[in-house]
């Protein structure tokens, strides 16, 4: 249903691409296989957060198990972008669904996420305060060999930007309270699973997947991941075919996780996702860096940092994938 | 500073008995002793531990990536503020 480059001469965008309606039919076969047979239960929520991965998400659930057994949660918190709400509303009710809105900022306070996060912020920049936003930035792999450290980039409410390398006790902290995030989302929508006896739905894409960008037992937690095989670019194909809405498809990817606006490719991949994909591509099947180096506009060198980058983070990542470890085998009784 | 290096590593990454073991010249990363988050720690213990300050531009494989480097990069360091 994609287009698969034979392993000969250069990779080009078009390898990408798929049959939208095939792939739509596939996946929503397998969902509610899925849910119904395996898992034994009688809908999905997905929490939605008017990006690409989760609005998909939601079309494809409600395709597989209509809007009435698909609840669509809203959980913006005091850092989201404003927009957040609207755009999470506006897919829900492209699907038919009527969302269930959870703010988590009561939650969030409660259990100190801000706090213990901007007490480890000003454990770099002390003037950090009241009214001050802040991002966590990777430099580029690009064009150097060196190791890339966090750095934490701060605004002050006039303006002033302070930018410093982090720690490795600041920079663990400000991304354990921050995790608090994903985490309160994914309990809210196991509470609304449970009460109906729905599966919840992740959202992440191959990239994301991969690449372990999401949180353990936050984010990365789910019944199934319907999207998880499709690399972003794909996800936005679909997303035009399902009828996911203009402004959504529109919007650059963003964490929405850190007060000042960040991109996800300057938190945590090397390249914007297009570029990112095909990088991933090529490196899945051994491709040289030569092959992929024209598509992705870099030099054999920079793409051979980006291959680099990928087979870091999995080492750094795979416990994220990882099930608790057990000190010995346990019989359940059953295949599992 | 080897000793303290070693010892340093062993005890944070649970790396076994004895530190002497570990060897000088393997690659840290590509072994899987330490993974992006301990090249955070090992420069902190370094900048902390030696009272140096590593630049951006010096956080490279050849300063960090084995005990054997570890070792010359933070003899010139302290070499140079002495």
């Amino acid at each position: 249903m994609s287009a698969v480059h034979d392993g000969r001469g250069p990779v080009t965008a078009s390898v990408l691409d798929i049959d939208c309606e095939a792939v739509t039919a596939e996946i929503v076969a397998a969902m509610r296989s899925i849910v119904g047979r395996s898992l034994r239960r009688q809908g999905a929520v997905v929490g939605v957060s008017g990006g690409i991965d989760s609005s998909v998400t939601l079309a494809l659930c409600a395709r597989a198990f209509g809007p009435e057994r698909t609840v669509a949660l809203l959980m913006p918190e005091t850092d989201s972008f404003d927009g957040t709400l609207e755009l999470s509303r506006g897919v829900a009710t492209a699907f038919g669904i009527e969302p269930i809105y959870e703010e988590i900022t009561p939650i969030l306070a409660a259990s100190r996420c801000y706090e213990r996060r901007d007490e480890a912020v000003r454990q770099v920049i002390p003037a950090y305060s009241e009214g001050w936003k802040f991002k966590i930035v990777l430099p580029t792999v690009l064009g150097r060999d060196t190791y890339r450290m966090f750095s934490v980039v701060a605004e002050s409410p006039e303006g002033e930007r302070i930018e410093e390398r982090l720690p490795a006790a600041a920079y663990m902290t400000i991304v354990a309270a921050t995790n608090f995030k994903q985490r309160t989302r994914k309990m809210l929508e196991y509470f609304h699973a449970d009460r109906l006896n729905y599966a919840v739905a992740g959202t992440p894409n191959r990239l994301e997947y991969d690449q372990g960008f999401f949180v353990k037992l936050g984010d990365g937690a789910a019944d199934l991941k319907p999207i998880a095989h499709l690399y972003k670019t794909q996800v936005y194909q679909l997303a035009e075919h399902l009828g996911v809405p203009v402004e959504v498809r529109e919007r650059p990817p963003t964490t929405d996780t850190y007060s000042l606006a960040q991109s996800q490719d300057e938190f945590y991949f090397s390249l914007p996702h297009a570029e990112m994909d095909l990088c991933l591509y090529a490196h899945n099947r051994g491709l040289p860096a030569e092959s992929v180096a024209d598509a992705v506009g870099l030099s054999e060198a920079d793409v051979e940092r980006v291959y680099q980058d990928i087979d870091q983070k999995r080492r750094t990542t795979r416990y994220l994938h990882m099930a608790p470890q057990l000190i010995a085998p346990v019989d359940l009784g059953h295949d599992s | 500073m080897e000793t303290d290096i070693r010892t340093f590593l062993s005890e944070v990454f649970f790396l076994g008995d004895d530190p002497a073991d570990l060897p000088a010249s393997s690659s840290l990363i590509e072994s899987g002793i330490i993974d992006s988050t301990g090249v955070m720690e090992l420069v902190g213990f370094l900048e902390d531990h030696y009272s140096i300050r590593i630049q951006d531009a010096e956080l490279a494989p050849e300063n960090l990536d084995s005990i054997d480097s570890i070792v010359n990069f933070v003899g010139r360091k302290r070499a140079a503020v002495a």
